[in-house]
Parts: C-alpha cells; sequence; structure tokens
C-alpha cells in the first residue's frame, strides 16, 4: 500500500533545495556582480518552477559567519506587498526582501568576531546540514513528497577547518540518498564540492564563462533524478580527494590514518583523538631498528 | 595401392582415354596407355577445390569429377565403386594434410599492412586528389614517416567508402514459411506427386515435429531406408490434406510406421505438460494451458481455411491449423542455434563430398536435434528436492504478517559516550593567516556594503535584459572539451565573417600567415588525436610512434612561435589570442609525454636496483 501512495507523483516531480553563496569577500573579488548573479539564478528557479506545476524550490543563503533559510515557494505568503520594484517578478519579492535582511544580521555577526582570521569561506557545513535537515522533514511528512536534490552554488573556497562537519554530511546525504549538484564559479578549485558530488552521485560543473550561467544552470542543473538516466550531463575529469588534516586543519594528501575510527592526521601522535584508541609503535620503526641489528651480523661473515 | 585404371574425360559427353592415375605426394599424375595421346594430366593436390562421385547403386559409372581452383573439371571413370572410393579417401587425405600446413604460410606474409588491393590504392588516390587540405596533411605526415598510411586512413574510413569496411555476415535465420506450405509438383498424366527435398526443409520439418525425429532415428537406416521414410512422411502429409479421416484411419490401421505420422505428437504434448507443472504460480506465468495447443481442438479450423466437424475417434487424425501455425512460431522464435553447430564439418571429408539428400548428414541433423532437446529437458527436470524447494517458495510468498509468530531480534545493548568529547577534541589550532584584523572589519565592512547595494540594484531594475546575450550563449553551447575549444575560436572567427559584415580579426591577416594558421589548426588536430590515442604504452610500436608524433608537435610549436614573430606588431596580440588554445594543447600533451616518460624510467630505476639489491 506504502508504495501505490507514492506512485501518485509522477517521476519528474523534484524538490531543489538551493544554496547560494553570499559571502561578501567572495564577491568583492569578482568581475560579475552580485546583481547580475541574482538575476541568473532567480530565472533559472522561476525555469525549474515552471518545469512542473508540483515542483518546490527552498533557498539557503550560505554567508560568511551564518546561514539562513530564505525562501520556500510551498509557503503561500510569497508576494510581496510592496509596490516598490514592479519590475521584479511578484514571485522573488519576498527572497530578496529575507536575503537584504539575511546579509544585514550576517554583517553584525562577523563585526563581533574580528579576532578569527580565516580563510574567506562561506559555512558550507551550515547550510548543508539545513538543507539536510529541511530534506529529512519531508521524508517524513509522508509518502506523498517530490524527489529532493541540493544544489549549491559556491564561490568562495574550501575552508579546512570544515571538513569534518561537510564530510558528516556529505554522508548523511549519501544514506539518504539525496544527490547534491554543485555549481563552483570560483576560480580555484574546490575539493569539498567535487567530493559531495562525486560520492552523493550528482553532478559538479565549473562554469568558466559566468555570463552564461543561466544558460549552464538550466541545461545541466535543471534536470530532475528520472530524467538524468536518459540525459548525458558533464562528467570530471577527475576527483580532488584531498583530506584535512583532525589536528591543524591542513590540507594533506598523505597522511596518518587512525585504524579504529579512520581519523586523518599530519604527523604521528601516541594517541588518536578522536576515539581514544592508543597507537602502537610504528611498523617502519620496527623494521629500522631490526634491520640495523641485521646489517651488522651480515657483515661480520663476510669480514 | 595408388594406382588406378582410369578412363579420363575431360568434360561428360567425351568418350575418354584409358590411362593410369597416379597418386603421389601432392600431385595427381594421369599417364595415358597411349603414348601419342596428349591428355597427359598433373595435378597438385592443393589446387583441388572439390571432388564429387557418381553415387554407387545408380546406374551410372564410377565417376569422380575433380574442379580445381581454376574452374577447370576433370573426370575419371573408375573400373569399379571400390577404386573410386579408395582414391576419393586418399584425395581427402592429401587435401586435409595441405589445409593444415597452409595457414601457417599466409600469416607470415601479412604482418602489420594489410594487403591492399588496386581498387583500395586508387580509391585513395582519388580522396586524396579531391580534398587538398587532407592532400597537405597527407604529404606532411606521411611522407615524412611520422605517420603509417594506415594510421592516417584508419579514422577516415567514411571517406574511402563503405565497401571497404567488411560487413558482419549476417546469420540467416529460419524462414517463416510453415513446412506444410510445401508444395508438391503434381504431375497429371503418370499421377505422380513430386516433393522436392532440401536439407533446410528436412531440418525445419525435424524442428517442428519431434515425433518424426524421433521416428527417424528409430526407423532409418534400420528399418527403410531414408526414402521410403520421406515417402511415408509425405503420403501421410497428404492424407492430412484430403481431410479424409476415414481413409487415415484404415491406412494407419494398416501400416505402423505411417501410423506413427498420422497420430498427434506424443513427445510435443509431453514438453507442454512439464512446461505447464514446471511453472510457479507465484511468479509470473510463462507457461499455461494454453500453451499445450497440441490439444486446441476446439477451434477446427483446417489448414486451408475451412470449418469441419469432427468424429470423436477419427478425431486424432486431423490437425488444425492453429496447431501448426503455434508449433511453427515457437520454432521459428528459438532461432537458429542448433543448425549453427550442425553445420560445421566433423571432418574435412563432408566438406567435399557432394551430396544433395545424404542419409547419414541428415541422420546427424536428428541426432543433434535430439541431443540439444534431451540438454534442456534435463535442465529444465522437476526432481525432487526442486519441487521441494518450489513448495517451500511459495508457502513463503503467500504468508500472511497477523499469523507469524512474533520475531525476537538479538538486541545489542547501548552505549553512550559523551559527545563532547567528540567535538572539543576537533577544535585545534587553526592555521591563521597572517592579516591585520584592522584591515579585514574593514574590508568586511565594505564587502557588506557593496552586497547590499547590490541586492538594493536588482529590486529595482529587476532581471537583466536579455539575460544572455546570444554570443555567450553560443559559446557556452560549444563549451567543453580541448578539441572543441579550438573549434570554438577559430569558428567565431570564422562565423564572423559570415553573420556580420563586421571585418573580422582572419581577414586583416596577410593571406599566406591565415593560410598557415588554418593549416596548423587541422595539422595540430590531427597529431593530437593520434598522440591521445597510443596512450597508455603497451608496445614498442607505440612508443616509437609517441615519440615521432612529439617530434613533430614541437616542430609545430616552434613553427607557431616563428608565425608569432613574424606578423605586425598590431596584429600581434590577436594571433597570439588564436594560437593560444593550440599552444595549450600541445602544452598539455608534452606534459603529458614528460610525467609518462619519468614515471616509466623511475619504474625501471626501481626495477633494477630492487634486482641489485636481490642479488647481494
Amino acid at each position: 500500500m506504502a508504495s501505490v501512495a507514492s506512485k501518485l507523483y509522477s517521476d519528474d516531480v523534484s524538490l531543489l533545495v538551493l544554496l547560494l553563496d553570499t559571502n561578501p569577500l567572495f564577491w568583492d573579488t569578482t568581475s560579475t556582480t552580485f546583481s547580475q548573479f541574482l538575476s541568473h539564478v532567480l530565472a533559472f528557479l522561476n525555469a525549474v518552477l515552471g518545469l512542473n506545476q508540483l515542483n518546490q524550490v527552498v533557498v539557503i543563503a550560505t554567508g560568511y559567519s551564518s546561514c539562513d533559510y530564505v525562501y520556500d515557494s510551498s509557503l503561500t505568503s510569497n508576494v510581496s506587498s510592496e509596490s516598490r520594484g514592479a519590475r521584479m517578478p511578484a514571485l522573488f519579492g519576498s527572497l530578496l526582501e529575507k536575503l537584504e535582511d539575511f546579509i544585514g544580521r550576517d554583517a553584525e555577526l562577523a563585526e563581533g568576531d574580528e579576532h578569527v582570521d580565516r580563510i574567506a569561506s562561506s559555512l558550507l557545513s551550515g547550510s548543508l546540514s539545513m538543507a539536510l535537515c529541511y530534506i529529512q522533514r519531508v521524508f517524513r511528512s509522508g509518502h506523498l513528497h517530490p524527489q529532493p536534490r541540493i544544489l549549491c552554488l559556491q564561490g568562495s573556497p574550501d575552508g579546512p577547518e570544515q571538513y569534518v562537519a561537510v564530510m558528516n554530511s556529505i554522508f548523511s546525504a549519501q544514506r539518504l540518498m539525496v544527490p547534491i549538484d554543485s555549481c563552483y564559479i570560483g576560480t580555484q578549485n574546490s575539493a569539498f564540492l567535487q567530493q559531495a558530488s562525486y560520492i552523493t552521485g550528482g553532478v559538479h560543473h565549473a562554469p568558466k564563462q559566468l555570463d552564461g550561467l543561466f544558460q549552464f544552470l538550466t541545461t545541466i542543473f535543471a534536470t530532475d533524478l528520472h530524467t538524468r538516466g536518459f540525459v548525458q550531463l558533464p562528467k570530471p575529469v577527475g576527483v580532488d580527494f584531498r583530506a584535512s588534516c583532525f589536528c591543524h586543519k591542513k590540507t594533506i594528501d598523505m597522511g596518518y590514518v587512525c585504524s579504529v575510527c579512520l581519523s586523518i592526521f599530519c604527523e604521528h601522535h601516541k594517541k588518536c583523538s578522536t576515539c581514544g584508541s592508543v597507537f602502537g609503535q610504528s611498523k617502519l620503526d620496527a623494521a629500522n631498528a631490526s634491520s640495523s641489528v641485521n646489517d651488522r651480523k651480515r657483515r661480520a661473515p663476510d669480514s | 595401392m595408388s594406382d588406378w585404371q582410369v578412363k579420363y574425360k575431360s568434360s561428360l559427353k567425351d568418350r575418354g582415354t584409358e590411362g593410369i592415375l597416379k597418386l603421389r605426394e601432392g600431385i595427381l599424375l594421369f599417364v595415358p596407355n597411349d603414348p601419342t595421346s596428349d591428355s597427359k594430366l598433373k595435378v597438385l593436390t592443393p589446387n583441388i577445390k572439390s571432388q564429387k562421385y557418381t553415387k554407387e547403386g545408380s546406374k551410372k559409372p564410377a565417376w569422380l569429377n575433380l574442379s580445381n581452383k581454376q574452374g577447370d573439371s576433370h573426370i575419371f571413370e573408375f573400373q569399379n565403386y571400390q577404386d573410386m572410393h579408395a582414391c576419393r579417401a586418399l584425395i581427402t587425405k592429401a587435401l586435409a594434410k595441405c589445409e593444415e600446413e597452409q595457414p601457417k604460410k599466409p600469416a607470415a606474409v601479412l604482418t602489420s599492412a594489410e594487403q591492399l588491393s588496386i581498387a583500395d590504392l586508387e580509391l585513395r588516390f582519388k580522396v586524396l586528389r579531391e580534398n587538398i587540405e587532407l592532400q597537405r596533411l597527407h604529404k606532411e605526415f606521411v611522407e615524412t614517416k611520422v605517420l603509417t598510411e594506415d594510421e592516417f586512413w584508419a579514422t577516415r574510413k567514411k571517406l574511402l567508402g563503405k565497401d571497404s569496411i567488411r560487413k558482419s555476415k549476417q546469420q540467416v535465420g529460419l524462414k517463416s514459411m510453415m513446412v506444410s506450405g510445401i508444395k508438391p509438383s503434381t504431375d497429371g498424366r503418370t499421377n505422380r506427386v513430386t516433393f522436392n527435398l532440401t536439407s533446410e526443409i528436412i531440418f525445419q520439418i525435424f524442428a517442428e515435429k519431434p515425433a518424426v525425429r524421433q521416428a527417424f532415428i528409430n526407423y532409418v537406416p534400420s528399418k527403410m531406408t531414408e526414402k521410403d521414410f520421406w515417402t511415408k512422411y509425405f503420403r501421410a502429409e497428404y492424407l492430412y490434406s484430403t481431410k479424409n479421416t476415414a481413409v487415415a484411419a484404415a491406412e494407419a490401421a494398416e501400416d505402423e510406421e505411417l501410423a506413427v505420422f498420422l497420430k498427434p505428437d506424443e513427445i510435443l504434448a509431453q514438453e507442454a505438460r512439464q512446461k505447464i507443472r514446471r511453472v510457479d504460480p507465484t511468479l509470473d506465468m510463462e507457461a499455461d494451458q494454453g500453451d499445450d495447443y497440441t490439444h486446441l481442438m476446439d477451434h477446427g479450423i483446417q489448414r486451408d481455411g475451412t470449418m469441419d466437424v469432427v468424429e470423436p475417434q477419427n478425431g486424432q487424425f486431423r490437425r488444425s491449423l492453429l496447431q501448426d501455425l503455434n508449433r511453427h512460431a515457437a520454432v521459428v522464435l528459438e532461432g537458429r542455434n542448433i543448425g549453427k553447430h550442425l553445420f560445421a564439418p566433423p571432418s574435412i571429408l563432408s566438406s567435399y563430398v557432394f551430396h544433395d539428400v545424404d542419409s547419414e548428414n541428415t541422420r546427424s541433423v536428428a541426432e543433434a536435434l535430439a541431443r540439444v532437446k534431451q540438454v534442456s529437458k534435463a535442465d529444465g527436470e522437476t526432481t525432487k528436492d526442486a519441487n521441494q524447494e518450489r513448495l517451500a517458495r511459495m508457502s513463503r510468498l503467500a504468508e500472511m504478517e497477523d499469523l507469524q509468530a512474533p520475531q525476537n531480534f538479538p538486541l545489542a545493548p547501548l552505549s553512550i559516550k559523551d559527545p563532547r568529547d567528540y567535538f572539543e577534541s576537533q577544535q585545534g589550532n587553526v592555521v591563521n593567516e597572517p592579516r591585520g584584523a584592522g584591515t579585514l572589519k574593514r574590508n568586511v565592512h565594505e564587502a557588506y556594503g557593496s552586497l547590499k547595494e547590490s541586492i538594493l540594484e536588482i529590486r529595482t531594475k529587476g532581471l537583466r535584459d536579455p539575460l544572455i546575450k546570444p554570443e555567450v550563449a553560443f559559446e557556452v553551447l560549444f563549451y567543453p572539451v580541448v578539441f572543441r575549444s579550438l573549434t570554438q575560436t577559430i569558428s567565431t572567427a570564422k562565423n564572423i565573417i559570415g553573420k556580420n559584415p563586421r571585418e573580422s580579426f582572419l581577414d586583416r591577416l596577410p593571406k599566406s600567415t591565415r593560410d598557415e594558421v588554418l593549416h596548423h589548426w587541422t595539422s595540430i588536430q590531427e597529431l593530437l588525436k593520434h598522440f591521445w590515442s597510443s596512450y597508455p604504452i603497451t608496445t614498442t610500436y607505440l612508443h616509437t610512434k609517441v615519440g615521432k608524433l612529439k617530434d613533430a608537435m614541437s616542430n609545430s610549436y616552434s613553427q607557431l612561435e616563428a608565425m608569432k614573430e613574424s606578423v605586425q606588431s598590431e596584429l600581434r596580440h590577436q594571433l597570439s589570442l588564436l594560437v593560444r588554445p593550440m599552444q595549450q594543447a600541445l602544452d598539455a600533451a608534452f606534459q603529458h609525454y614528460d610525467a609518462d616518460l619519468q614515471r616509466r624510467t623511475a619504474k625501471s630505476a626501481r626495477g633494477s636496483a630492487g634486482e641489485a639489491n636481490g642479488s647481494v
């Protein structure tokens, strides 16, 4: 009986959770302005909503020091009451209002933390967790729900201190079978986003021309999960699997791994800080010690 | 004894010259008795294509007809059949030996290059003559030995025409015409009905009617000859077609073998019953009562479309159209798998023997079909264990949840650790990037300000119009892949010539430079295509090929550099922009080559170092 009910939604109904990067330090440095970017994104959201009457869109803004829900298409109170900005489609009036409020709040929080100097990354882990919570709520609301997926529109570089939290979110998404698509518009490579899309089975793309962002979004990221079986989407050439170490949050590609909890360290430790297991003497040291003894023994008969 | 007294005839009408036929190592020699006649014959055994012979039992003399590869045929008339058969056996043995030796030779001749026919070469020249660009590429690469002919044409098969691509032989399927549709030729005068039997038809009959096949195996050649067998079979068919059940019953009573053909097919019925028994009612219904088409008498439409009332005692002597159709369709759908194994000759002997209906071959057909059916029957047999398993599965699937016993799963006790340990241990030292706190604060403040301005802007102005410019959209469309970006730069330049009357950059270049640029573009594409396709390097041939390609590519690179310098200063920047993707592609290829080379030398160094250590 359960499976019959969920079939009442056709295969191509989707719930798109968009994680919008509103990190001001990033938008300061790009050639495309935030307003141009927003117009592409809003047109894309319109397109997604237009694909199917039952499609839903949720927008979460990823700020510098906080994240928040900015738009939910299933709420009815979306039409803005204000008269100014009559050119803006009424559907997104409330989105922009809430975005403005969010940025104001984020600015206040950023002023508070002046002692924290870090790479200008946005709080990807926070917004991923919020997205997953929303999706989990949708799953629990009953059998009749659209197929959720997450689209991450990111330009800021990765913050290695968020490695553990981001990986945890990725694995929860994998468990929930929610693909994370990622569109990276920054200059360097984003290892987190590549890994996220690779592990959860989503699409990763880094368009070089931000002028045509709308075209990239609609041709690659607007397809729902059922249609992806018939459409050939861009495949990554290789995935950057570098991790950050758990002790210093540096990005490393060779290190030590605890065999009990799989935490990664950049240097040799006596005890794992995550699970508390004590490490034995490394085999390498033991081998070195014994081989030097053997060499001495071997040389004796020669001489 | 390999000498026989024969008469040699060059054709059937020839009277024949008497002489001696000798078979020696690889040579068949005929020496006429009369030394003056000039019909001496020497035939090399490898040249013999096939042998034909007349059958024993026919009134004809013992003739052996040898045809060689050039198409001539030589007929030898032997004194008796024994001689002829002996000679035939020896010839086939010699031929078999030749066959073994022969395949070794051609392998040595055709090494790497395909043997091109004259027609192929002509075609290639023609294509080169017509396409000047291709000719240039050909001259540049093949004549300087960078690429071989075959590699050059390997990717251009379409140009050479579809005939050069060998078509894969299609396997001929079964005819959909039914066996019962075979109409005999009737001779009104002598009241004879002649059926033409080919091996195709025999195969089909055996496939459709397993009872006939079984009867063949049983009766021929022990009880009757094959000819008699088929005569009886066709008599039965004839009786069916006359719809005269009374006569059929009478004849069946008289002739036991005929009765076999007139009865309904027991083997088929048994197979259908087995299929029904094997069906798992919980899974899909693969077979059901309707599959037992041998018993579908209720439709009663005869083969020629008329309806008829059937008398119960003679009911078994009729077959309805439905039964025949269903059986035929089932066989056609099964396909030709049986035929594939049958007609591969078990020995060279049978392939050189000419026959139309040879009893031994028909028998092998029948036996092979019987064997196949046996195998499939054994696989699907319902043994006692299989039955038990089916019953168990049925009960499992049909179970009702509420009537089940409560299940007590083994439980593991909870062990809740303090989560604070985990979170606190994660906050290690964070690497700080040296940046003044003050400047950061100011930057942040400014940044937020500009962000808020942007949002205000979009609220007042609305969405961008147009959202995307058409040129940008066009570029995005051709966005991915290295080759495409090359195409994109050149083709946008080219397109602008066509689409807008604006003067394009390519026009402003002197003609020679423009041609050079375009030529470089095609040649670099060609080189890169061959370069990337030869990785990973597994053979020394590929290794040398890659080396040659790399030299040609570095040549191209330096030529591009020279071209950039030679052009006037005002155009230099544009030209370098145009040329840049090509150089980037070449750079990527060089990088890959170097990295690969490094890896290989490291591996071989390690390998040799390891050997040295081991030996010590």
